[in-house]
């Protein structure tokens, strides 16, 4: 967070995070060697995917459809492994 | 009877909020946020989380980086229990004195931070009888010092202090039995989760909130990276942990024990063994004999829990 | 105001322990998190009478160790409760590693401690040990001369440790058994009046769920020393609401407290410098010394962390030679704790007293006039820089 103070002074005291969640701003998809791909056809919307990705990274929408956040996914598979429908493929991160 | 509104029947049914968010450094395929996520959704406002010293904490708080949403506090390792009574006093008197707001308080902890150094203050809390949540995710080992072994390591397991050795093969000691060592202390409420069995934990969680008095929940953690497992694999690995016997889900409700869970056709042990490498010397013709008293002592315990559902 | 004013406060007999845990009791503390442990004991055991009686409203947590005491005295502070415990020696031992858990999170909690000697041999009477053990964790640390001080302080430190330009826990220290366990004649306040001092704790950055925050994170190098910086200022600041708390209880209660009590010293060619009840014996032989043409002085410290520096180089400059007395020791350093202190405080001065350092009174070893006498030759004497009192040669 370039936002945060570098100086002691401004520091909120007792090492106090004051800001919830401010973790979204450390983007965890560089981690990713493989990437999940999503085929929205296939998808049942049954939110197994949802449910099981220890990073947050795969968003359940209003219609209980869903999207993957590759900011924060970081590649493990859980999805692709889980889906009932196959709707979900890992793919080799390219670049 | 009228239907049990308190619980849910799909996975749809869980809120879609997430008071533990991404940006949390725990390694690809970790099994604790699943639990964390779930947890926070299931147990209501106001609440406050303490968290022993291990993997969740380190991964989820790197300053100035917090992935939680909700108070949580770190202390030490071995003394979570002991700071959330403390919590859960202050809030009881702060409500009977001036008014203020009970909070739900839940302690987090891993296998080391429970079974082991921080087994005397868990114990202090549950016999003072506080109303707090307790909750230990066993990845069966330190992982966030490098997998050493630790009372959750089951026999036989392969750590980085219990290595597959040439004369002794793995962690030569059983598993501790930490469910029997809680519900030895009379709690209102104790039970086993699994990840992969979602709706089950869920409605366990929610469960907790009936409960005045010490709640104690046992959570199976995969950890690709100390159990040498594929990634993708920790919810195929949880859901064998239960159907070979080896994770249980069942709940003690005041002493009164029910399998939440039931496994008629046990799969053999091998199956969840061979899924990873911390049990891969077992299948050494040498090392059988290990397999097979695994696999005795998970039959046993069925046997035994069975038998204590009809008490 | 007068100390006669019995409408306010009252004149009875209590031992220290009961008179710690009247104090807690008229700070109306929240919650009481503790563990027994000799010479501390009557302190829990009457605030848990207290509690069960009826007489306090707070949560007693019998805890099952001094480290848990510590840890849920953390977790309760954060909850915004005013907190009290209390220890002695290997108690306090048991609590170190939260200690600098407590002052970094900056949880302004009130423990009492019961000096008592470290083991082994195991000994339940007093020495310093565990006192200066954790002089570097950030706690504030007031030691009483008295039972009636031992009263006062605990009432002070509330509102030293909470002021929020502090949010730091404070020791008092009272010598074990010597204090502890010995009636005195003290007044103690009618509670009704308590308030007009010390009103309720007004919690800074507690746990909100409305406002979530995360207390006690992991930080690396990039902030661990930054956030380091800022606790070292507070404790460094924390002198001047230190003074300013002394100054006020001192004229609501007609009895004087200061950072250092000094005894005859304007004049004074050789000095004492002493911690806890040693310097009632020891202001009574500066009477008798007087009384013989002899120049001496005393100084006791009733601050002793945040250290006095400044103050005690303005005291013991030009003083020919000071006897820096020591209810510890320390293995192979130079000299004990307190020496080292005084004598690095003295250091940027031109001209250097000579100092010894005098190792007393350990595990309760009685320290009498005869042993005072016996400190005063050695002082006389610039062959001798150490001497362990009573057990020489």
């Amino acid at each position: 967070m370039s936002s945060w103070p570098r100086d002691w002074r401004e520091l909120p005291m007792a090492g106090i995070i004051n800001i919830a969640g401010s973790s979204l701003d450390y983007k965890t998809g560089t981690w990713r060697a493989r990437k999940p791909v999503l085929y929205p056809d296939k998808c049942i919307k049954c939110q197994i995917c949802w449910l099981f990705c220890p990073d947050m990274a795969i968003n359940r929408l209003e219609d209980d459809s869903v999207e993957i956040n590759y900011e924060y996914c970081k590649g493990c598979g859980i999805c692709a492994e889980e889906c009932p429908t196959k709707a979900i493929e890992m793919v080799e991160e390219v670049g | 009877m009228l239907p049990d509104v308190n619980k849910i029947r799909t996975i749809k049914e869980i809120p879609n909020i997430d008071l533990f968010v991404s940006g949390h450094r725990l390694c690809a395929g970790c099994g604790i946020p699943i639990l964390i996520k779930n947890v926070l959704r299931a147990i209501p406002d106001p609440k406050a989380l303490v968290n022993a010293t291990g993997c969740l904490e380190v991964a989820s708080t790197i300053y100035p980086y917090t992935s939680w949403k909700v108070p949580w506090v770190h202390v030490a390792f071995e003394n979570a229990a002991a700071v959330a009574s403390g919590i859960e006093a202050a809030f009881r008197a702060l409500e009977r004195k001036k008014g203020g707001q009970k909070y739900n308080v839940i302690a987090l902890g891993g296998d080391g931070g429970t079974f082991d150094i921080g087994i005397q203050a868990l114990s202090g809390a549950l016999e003072r009888g506080h109303d707090l949540i307790y909750i230990c995710y066993d990845n069966e080992a330190y992982m966030n010092t490098g997998i050493q072994r630790s009372g959750g390591t089951p026999l036989g397991a392969a750590t980085t202090t219990s290595p597959a050795g040439s004369v002794i093969p793995g962690k030569p000691e059983y598993k501790k039995s930490l469910m029997d060592i809680v519900v030895a202390h009379g709690v209102p409420y104790a039970a086993t989760l699994n990840p992969a069995y979602p709706v089950d934990m869920y409605n366990k969680l929610l469960k907790a909130n009936e409960f005045e008095g010490p709640k104690f929940f046992h959570y199976y953690s995969p950890c690709p990276v100390g159990w040498w497992a594929s990634e993708s694999m920790s919810i195929e690995i949880a859901r064998l942990a239960v159907q070979t016997l080896v994770w249980p889900l069942y709940e003690v409700e005041y002493g009164k024990y029910r399998i939440t869970v039931n496994i008629r056709n046990p799969k053999p042990i091998e199956e969840y063994l061979k899924t990873q490498g911390r049990f891969r010397h077992l299948f050494k013709p040498e090392n059988r004999w290990i397999i097979d008293e695994l696999q005795r002592r998970v039959r046993e315990n069925w046997e035994r829990l069975e038998k204590l559902t009809k008490l | 105001m007068s100390v006669t004013d019995t409408e306010r406060m009252k004149r009875v007999g209590l031992n220290g322990d009961e008179a710690v845990a009247y104090a807690a009791k008229h700070a109306n503390v929240d919650v009481v998190a503790a563990y027994p442990i000799t010479p501390q004991t009557i302190m829990v055991e009457k605030i848990s009478e207290f509690v069960y009686n009826g007489e306090l409203d707070a949560e007693f947590i019998a805890v099952e160790s001094e480290h848990s005491a510590l840890s849920a005295a953390v977790g309760a502070s954060l909850a915004g409760a005013r907190v009290f415990t209390a220890t002695a020696s290997q108690g306090l031992a048991l609590m170190y590693e939260i200690l600098y858990i407590a002052s970094a999170m900056r949880t302004p909690i009130v423990m009492a401690l019961g000096n008592r000697a470290f083991s082994a041999p195991i000994n339940i009477h007093c020495s310093h040990d565990d006192a200066y053990a954790v002089r570097d964790t950030g706690w504030l640390q007031f030691f009483a001369e008295n039972v009636q001080e031992a009263y006062d302080l605990v009432l002070m430190a509330f509102k030293i440790s909470e002021s929020p330009e502090v949010l730091t826990p404070s020791i008092v220290n009272l010598d074990g058994f010597i204090l502890t366990h010995c009636i005195e004649p003290l007044y103690i306040w009618n509670e009704r009046y308590i308030q007009e001092f010390l009103p309720d704790r007004k919690p800074v950055e507690a746990i909100d769920y409305r406002n979530p925050k995360t207390y006690g994170p992991l930080a690396l190098m990039d902030y661990y020393m930054l956030i380091k910086r800022q606790q070292y200022e507070v404790v460094r600041r924390a002198r001047a609401t230190i003074d300013r708390v002394f100054d006020e209880y001192s004229r609501w209660s007609g009895r004087r407290y200061r950072a250092i009590k000094t005894y005859m010293m304007d004049d004074a060619e050789y000095a004492f410098v002493v911690l806890g009840s040693t310097a009632g014996t020891m202001r009574s032989m500066v009477d008798k010394w007087r009384g013989m043409g002899r120049k001496v002085g005393l100084v006791s410290l009733t601050l002793y962390r945040p250290f006095p520096e400044d103050d005690l180089r303005r005291i013991l400059s030009g003083v020919e030679a000071i006897g820096v007395m020591d209810r510890s020791h320390t293995y192979g350093g130079p000299g004990a704790q307190l020496y080292q202190e005084i004598a690095s405080t003295l250091y940027s001065l031109d001209e250097h007293p000579r100092l010894l350092n005098i190792i007393y009174g350990l595990g309760g070893k009685d320290f009498g006039p005869e042993d005072a006498e016996a400190a005063y030759k050695y002082l006389m004497r610039p062959d001798v820089r150490e001497v362990w009192l009573g057990v020489e040669g």
